[in-house]
C-alpha cells in the first residue's frame, strides 16, 4: 500500500516535470538552445492564474486555459526580443541570454509583486479520497489527468497537423524546410507557443496543488525538469514525459524513504550518472554524424 | 525570359563565390550549370532561392526582383529546390515529406492530381509512403526529394546536383525524369558534376569556373568544344 501510495504521489508531481520538460525538450529539438527562462515562464503562468482568479474570479479550467494562452504569447514574445535576433550567433551566447532573461524575470517579478510567497486561491476544493491506507486527492487526480490530456493534445498536434510536422520538418533541417517554403521563424515561434502553453498549465496545476507560488518557484523545478528532458533523451518527446515521470518518481521514493533532505541531489545525482553512462538519455540514439 | 541573373555577385563568409554571373533562363527549357566543385554552382541557387543574400547584382522572376524576397515568398511564386544531397526529413514518412512539399499550397482542389502525379512518376514512393524516409535508399531519397519538390507546382525547378552519390542505373532514371518533368512544363535549372548527362538533355549550358561564366551554348554545342571536353568530360 505504501508503495502504491508514493507511486501515485510520484506520477502526479512527475506529470508536472514532464510538462516542464517538454517545453525544453521541444525547444531544444528545433533551435537546439536551453532554454532556461523556461521555468520562469511556468512561474508567470502560476501568477496569471493566481490574478485571474483572485480579481476575476474565474473558475480552475478556465485559468488554466487563460494561463496557457498567457503562456504562450510570453513564450513567442521572450523568443521574439531576446533569441530571435542571435539566431546566427554561437550556442553559448543564446544560452547565456536565456539564462539573463531567466533572472530578468524572476526578480523582475520580484521587484513588482513582493518576492514573499502567496497563497493560491483554492479554485477547486480539495477532497482527499481513502482507499484503505490509500490516500488521493482529487487534485492529484486533476494533475495526472490533465497532464496525460494535454500531453496527448501535444502528440496529436505534433503528428497530425501541418504546423506540427512543419516543427518536426524543421528539427531535422532547417535549411532544406526554408527551400520547400516552410517559414522557419514562425515555426519556431509556435514552438515557443506550445511548450510555453504546457509551462503554464504546470505552474497553475502546482500552485494549486501546493497552495503557494513566489517569483523564484520556477528555478528549482525548472532544473529538474531539464534533468528530466536530458533523462529522457533531449529533443525527443516522449523522452520528455519519460523523464518526467521518472523523475517524480525517484524524488517521492527519496522523500519516502526518509531522505527528503536529500531529494534535489539524488536527481541531480542522476543526471550526472545519465551523462557518464548514456549522455543521449533513456531513448536517445547514439548519433552518427553522416556525410 | 522565366529567370534572369544579372551580373551576381555572392560571397560566402570572406570568400567571394560568386564573381559577376550572368545567365537566363527561357521558359520550357532545361539549363544546365556545369563547373567543378568551388566554382560557385550551389552559392546561385541557394541566392535564386532565397536563403543566401547576394552582395550586388539582380535576379529577375518573370521581370520581378526577387533576390531580396524571403524564401517562403520565391516558392510560393513557382521556384523550388531539390538541394544537394537530397535533406529530405528524416522521421518523418514519404507522405509527410511530401505534404511538407506542399506546405505553402492553397489550391486543394489541385493537390489531390499531384499527390497522383507524384505517385505516377515514382511509384517507389506510394509503395513507402508510410515508411520513414529515412530508411529509403540514396536513389529513392532522390526521387523523394524532387517528389517533395515538385508539389510546390513548381513553374522552375532548381536541381542541386541530382545524381551525386547515386547508382550507374539510377543516374540514367534520374535524368529521364528530369526530361519528363519539363516535357510536363516545368523549366528546370540543373547544377551537375557529371556534364556528360548534364549537357545532353539541356536545351542550354553555362560552364562556371571560379565564380564566373566561362562559356555558354547549347547543350549540344557544349558537348561538342573541345575545352569543355578536355576539362569536364573527361578528354
Amino acid at each position: 500500500m505504501q508503495i502504491l501510495q508514493q507511486l501515485i504521489n510520484g506520477l502526479s508531481l512527475g506529470s508536472i516535470y514532464a510538462l516542464l520538460a517538454l517545453g525544453y525538450t521541444m525547444v531544444y529539438g528545433i533551435i537546439k538552445l536551453i532554454n532556461f527562462a523556461h521555468g520562469d515562464v511556468y512561474m508567470l503562468g502560476a501568477f496569471w492564474g493566481y490574478y485571474m482568479i483572485n480579481t476575476f474570479h474565474v473558475g480552475f479550467w478556465t485559468a488554466l486555459i487563460l494561463s496557457m494562452i498567457f503562456c504562450a504569447i510570453i513564450g513567442v514574445i521572450v523568443e521574439f526580443l531576446a533569441y530571435r535576433p542571435l539566431r546566427d550567433s554561437p550556442r553559448i551566447v543564446v544560452l547565456i541570454t536565456a539564462i539573463g532573461v531567466s533572472f530578468l524575470l524572476e526578480n523582475g517579478m520580484s521587484y513588482l509583486f513582493s518576492s514573499s510567497p502567496r497563497d493560491f486561491p483554492q479554485a477547486m476544493v480539495m477532497h482527499r479520497y481513502h482507499l484503505g491506507s490509500l490516500s488521493i486527492s482529487n487534485v492529484q487526480v486533476l494533475i495526472l489527468v490533465t497532464s496525460i490530456v494535454l500531453m496527448i493534445l501535444l502528440q496529436l498536434i505534433i503528428k497530425r497537423t501541418r504546423m506540427g510536422k512543419a516543427m518536426r520538418a524543421v528539427s531535422v533541417d532547417p535549411e532544406a524546410a526554408q527551400l520547400i517554403g516552410i517559414n522557419v521563424d514562425h515555426t519556431i515561434s509556435f514552438t515557443f507557443a506550445l511548450g510555453s502553453a504546457l509551462a503554464g498549465a504546470a505552474g497553475v496545476m502546482i500552485g494549486l496543488y501546493y497552495n503557494s507560488i513566489d517569483p523564484l518557484m520556477g528555478m528549482t523545478p525548472g532544473i529538474k525538469a531539464f534533468v528530466a528532458a536530458v533523462l529522457g533523451g533531449i529533443g525527443l518527446i516522449p523522452g520528455a514525459a519519460l523523464g518526467g515521470f521518472v523523475i517524480g518518481l525517484v524524488e517521492t521514493a527519496v522523500q519516502a524513504m526518509g531522505f527528503s533532505a536529500f531529494r534535489d541531489a539524488a536527481v541531480y545525482g542522476i543526471l550526472i550518472v545519465i551523462l557518464i553512462i548514456r549522455p543521449a538519455g533513456i531513448l536517445g540514439k547514439t548519433t552518427r554524424e553522416k556525410v | 525570359m522565366l529567370l534572369q541573373v544579372e551580373d551576381l555577385f555572392v560571397n560566402y563568409g570572406v570568400i567571394q563565390a560568386v564573381k559577376g554571373v550572368s545567365f537566363n533562363v527561357n521558359e520550357g527549357e532545361i539549363v544546365s550549370l556545369i563547373g567543378a566543385n568551388g566554382a560557385g554552382k550551389s552559392t546561385i541557387l541557394h541566392t535564386i532561392s532565397g536563403i543566401m543574400r547576394p552582395k550586388s547584382g539582380r535576379i529577375l522572376y518573370n521581370g520581378k526582383e526577387i533576390q531580396k524576397e524571403k524564401s517562403q515568398k520565391i516558392v510560393s511564386g513557382g521556384i523550388s529546390q531539390v538541394p544537394e544531397g537530397r535533406h529530405i526529413f528524416a522521421g518523418l514518412s514519404v507522405l509527410e515529406n511530401l505534404q511538407m512539399g506542399a506546405f505553402l499550397r492553397k489550391d486543394k482542389s489541385q493537390l489531390k492530381k499531384d499527390y497522383d502525379n507524384v505517385f505516377e512518376r515514382f511509384p517507389v514512393l506510394q509503395e513507402r509512403k508510410n515508411q520513414d524516409a529515412a530508411t529509403l535508399s540514396g536513389g529513392e531519397q532522390q526521387m523523394l526529394a524532387m517528389g517533395r519538390a515538385l508539389m510546390a507546382a513548381p513553374k522552375l525547378l532548381l536541381l542541386d546536383e541530382p545524381s551525386m552519390g547515386l547508382a550507374p542505373i539510377f543516374i540514367n532514371e534520374i535524368f529521364d525524369i528530369i526530361e519528363s518533368i519539363k516535357k510536363q512544363g516545368t523549366t528546370v535549372l540543373l547544377i551537375e558534376q557529371n556534364a556528360a548527362k548534364a549537357l545532353s538533355i539541356a536545351d542550354r549550358g553555362y560552364v562556371l569556373s571560379v565564380g564566373k561564366i566561362v562559356l555558354s551554348g547549347t547543350g549540344q554545342e557544349l558537348l561538342n568544344n573541345a575545352e569543355v571536353k578536355k576539362a569536364y568530360l573527361g578528354g
